[in-house]
């Protein structure tokens, strides 16, 4: 037994699989992790860890990982693999991908995520060093995940926001300049178990601790809704008739802040009489919430001194999601909780260093505003919807996958996906996807395990590296984290090592300045005056000073706009609630409410059919999406795929607990396993997404049993509102529940 | 008398099982065998609302970490529980601040 090293860095997906932040520490012994733990040092997650982390020893040595580059030596969906060296995997990948961009252009190659991991800033790099436009998170209707509700904050705001728990001080709870949020509504989120977009779940149990009040609002009995103040048990998909509701009432009892609004709100009349199309009993009726209720809840979060918002991914899912997230933001704007100790604080990437490129701003600063104006040109979805042409930079997931269907406007003939299990995970119209993509002429995958998608699809996998095996950076939002390699597993490369190769490959010219991916990392890690290694010499984390990246007032101070003056960072530096951007876009610039696509009002022939509304989505704490299921201390606490249903829904079915059965609808059905539970209502059942078994056969036509549980495959596809962000369907789409005839699973 | 013991604060155990991937990494115990188990409980109040608890339970495995307290370490459930809601010490000292909690459970444990 040797000697073990402690190690501090940062976790980013891949092992953890989230949106990262927490600071963890290594221990390392001959050269093999043996421990993770908690880092106390750290001031986001201040030691704690989460079970994902601290099974990274089962992730790191699994039998199962990919550990070297493998092309595909039988048919697609053989599941016949031989390993290559990693020069032959690139010379492979130049070769095809070079051949496309000569014989149809860089564009007929699209650059696929998933969720937000340590993948946007190295696939950015790689597709637009290739020349390709088309950066997208393919199968994700509607980009319904927080792309909509960045939109909606970044044209009314001039800037993005988030619920203060103290995250951008250092000394956290401590800081005397924190306040605790009195009330802090969390919206369609269950933060126990999810750490979403560059925020830790558990913060908002902090705040708890510390006196915050809960307005839930959640369709779910949830640990955190049973304990919430208000609890507003709202229909799926309602959420822009709640917001718009609660805005009336505000507006209306002239319980808003009149001070803010006078001095910093751009277009508070036109939301008034927006907003009054809204009045309560409509309201109520809408979302199913008694009226009183909401009533009592918009008092309490306009009449707090500081109260604050905490959004999830349900916003997006809306129809019109960034009408949704408009709608929301005008109720922290109208009650003056901007940038203020416990209400909504403005977030920027520490020392506005961008790791994960969430604005149009931020890719005009690394790529230069000649190359991102040329890929609007050619990007998918952007002649169409005019949100995906001004907006972040991304084609259109639901425009894409018709493209490789029809070839219209320009063939798609290659596909690079990075850690992303399109046809296990985000794909809605699951099987659509899988049919479509089979006709692509080259599909590379960089992954860490095999899944349906690597199995259904590829002709070479590019192995990737868990966080404690690779270098990278982190700013989402803050701190700046350093993300230090310690160890080595078999080949396995870190995304950004895989893609600055491949990168210089395609544009050796334009990438020669950087020898390595460090080199590259100092360069954009600039602003903070560290180079990489300075950073992790420091502990690996640091936050911004006194100026544009701190809290609080920075409206007053002068440190939002380029010009230096007080005020926020929009054409007429007041908070724009009528959207001018959204207008000039063709869209209407105040938000609206539309009902879900599938409902009793929508389609009541459907209804009648299939009268179950399904929510889908929701987080395990165990797994992240459809990662996970191969680790053996995290599968022990959840074996199986289980529906919540009501006992008296069971009742009606005769289903018992435990039982396996069918949710079916139009499109299909999927199997799961019955949980009676009070969790949801009667006329709702709700199941996890993302299921597969890693231990079942992977070759086609199994595909690891994929078609057996793979929810979203029946989900149907887009309902494109005007901007094209948002509206997926993956909480709102009815079914009913069968019995297995033949029985078991 | 259990000279040691860990204090949980029911209303924040959110059952998010930290603590039982924690204490099966500390002492490399396989699939099946754990030093805490977590368990949820929804239930009907008199009002018909539900509520949702959760309250995790030393078993014989337990061993309160006491290689770790060799190092100056809490168990390694109580340092990673995600919402600060147990706390490892002296039953004495434990047993008084239980007294100041409007819900808790005092696991008095000795190590078989």
């Amino acid at each position: 037994m040797g000697k073990i090293d402690v190690y501090p860095t940062t976790a980013w997906s891949a092992g953890t699989g989230c949106h990262g932040g927490c600071g963890q520490n290594l221990f390392v012994e001959d050269g093999k992790l043996v421990k993770v733990e908690g880092n106390e040092d750290h001031p986001w997650n201040q030691g704690r860890s989460c079970p994902r982390a601290l099974a990274m020893t089962q992730y790191v040595y699994h039998e199962d990982r990919i550990t070297e580059p493998l092309i595909r030596v039988g048919e697609r969906g053989e599941g016949k693999f031989e390993p290559i060296s990693w020069d032959e995997a690139l010379d492979y990948c130049e070769e095809k991908m070079g051949a496309i961009r000569d014989e149809h252009g860089a564009e007929s190659v699209i650059f696929v995520q998933g969720t937000g991991r340590d993948i946007g800033g190295p696939i950015t790099f790689l597709a637009y060093s290739y020349g390709s436009p088309n950066w997208v998170q393919l199968g994700l209707s509607g980009h319904s995940c927080y792309t909509p509700r960045l939109g909606a904050m970044k044209t009314t705001l001039g800037e993005f926001a988030v619920a203060d728990c103290s995250q951008f001080l250092e000394k956290r709870y401590d800081d005397p300049e924190w306040e605790a949020p009195e009330y802090i509504i969390v919206w369609g989120q269950n933060p126990p178990n999810t750490c979403p977009d560059g925020f830790y779940g558990p913060w908002i149990v902090d705040c708890m601790q510390r006196g915050s009040k809960i307005i839930s609002v959640d369709p779910r009995n949830t640990w955190m809704s049973t304990r919430a103040e208000y609890h507003l048990q709202i229909r799926p998909g309602t959420d822009g008739a709640l917001a718009l509701g609660m805005l009336n009432i505000i507006i209306e009892e002239g319980i808003y802040d009149k001070d803010f609004v006078e001095k910093w709100v751009d277009g508070f009349d036109a939301i008034k009489e927006r907003a009054a199309e809204y009045p309560l009993d409509k309201v109520a009726a809408i979302t199913e919430i008694p009226a009183a209720d909401i009533q009592a809840a918009a008092r309490a979060y306009a009449n707090a001194k500081q109260a604050a918002i905490q959004w999830g991914v349900p916003i997006d899912m809306c129809p019109d999601g960034t009408a949704v997230a408009h709608a929301i933001s005008c109720l922290w704007t109208v009650t003056g909780n901007i940038d203020i100790p416990g209400g909504q604080v403005i977030a920027k990437p520490a020392f506005g260093v961008t790791a994960y490129p969430f604005s149009s701003e931020e890719l005009v600063e690394l790529y230069g505003k000649d190359l991102v104006e040329r890929m609007n040109e050619k990007r998918i979805g952007a002649d169409i919807y005019p949100m995906y042409k001004h907006f972040r930079g991304w084609a259109s997931p639901d425009v894409t996958i018709e493209q490789i269907e029809t070839g219209n406007p320009y063939p798609i003939k290659g596909a690079w996906i990075q850690t992303a299990n399109v046809i296990g995970g985000q794909a809605a119209r699951a099987k659509f996807h899988y049919d479509a993509m089979k006709k692509l002429d080259f599909v590379a995958i960089v992954d860490l395990f095999h899944n349906p998608t690597t199995m259904a699809l590829a002709d070479i996998i590019l192995p990737a590296a868990t966080f404690p095996e690779k270098n990278s950076f982190r700013s989402w939002w803050t701190p700046m984290d350093s993300i230090k390699k310690r160890v080595q597993v078999g080949e396995c490369r870190s995304d950004w090592e895989i893609n600055f190769e491949l990168a210089k490959r395609f544009n050796p010219e334009g990438l020669q300045r950087w020898a390595t991916v460090i080199d590259y990392f100092d360069e954009r890690m600039e602003p903070s005056g560290m180079t990489f290694d300075e950073l992790d010499a420091k502990g690996g984390w640091a936050m911004s000073p006194e100026g544009p990246g701190r809290p609080y007032r920075r409206h007053e101070k002068g440190h939002l706009r380029a010009d230096g003056k007080p005020g926020f960072n929009t054409p007429s530096g007041k908070v724009e609630l009528y959207n001018k951007s959204f207008e000039s876009w063709g869209m209407d610039p105040l938000p609206f409410y539309t009902e879900p696509p599938q409902s009793e009002a929508s389609t009541p022939e459907l209804f009648k059919k299939y009268p179950l509304v399904m929510i889908t989505g929701a987080r395990s704490n165990l797994f992240f999406h459809s990662e996970h299921r191969q680790i053996p201390w995290l599968r022990e606490k959840e074996p199986d795929p289980t529906v919540e249903i009501h006992p008296d829904t069971a009742k009606e079915y005769g289903i018992y607990d435990g039982e396996w059965i069918h949710l079916e609808n139009d499109m299909g059905h999927i199997k799961r396993k019955a949980l009676i539970s009070l969790k949801v209502k009667p006329n709702h059942v709700q199941t996890l997404h993302g299921w597969f078994k890693p231990e079942a056969e992977g070759a086609e036509p199994n595909l690891f049993n994929v078609w057996d549980y793979q929810v979203n495959q029946i989900i149907p596809g887009p309902q494109a509102s005007k901007s094209g962000f948002g509206g997926g369907q993956y909480k709102t789409t009815l079914v009913r529940l069968a019995k297995i005839s033949e029985g078991g699973a | 008398m259990a000279k040691y013991g860990i204090l949980i604060d029911t209303d924040f155990c959110t059952g998010c099982h930290t603590c039982e991937i924690a204490c099966q990494q500390e002492h490399d115990y396989p699939v099946g065998l754990n030093g805490i188990k977590v368990t949820e409980y929804e239930y009907k109040l008199a009002n018909g609302k539900v509520k949702i608890d959760c309250l995790p339970f030393l078993t014989d495995l337990c061993d309160l970490c006491m290689g770790r307290q060799a190092e100056g370490e809490r168990p390694s459930c109580v340092k990673h529980c995600q919402t600060a809601c147990m706390k490892f010490g002296l039953t004495s000292d434990l047993s008084a601040e239980a007294a100041t909690r409007p819900r808790a459970v005092l696991y008095t444990h000795t190590p078989k």
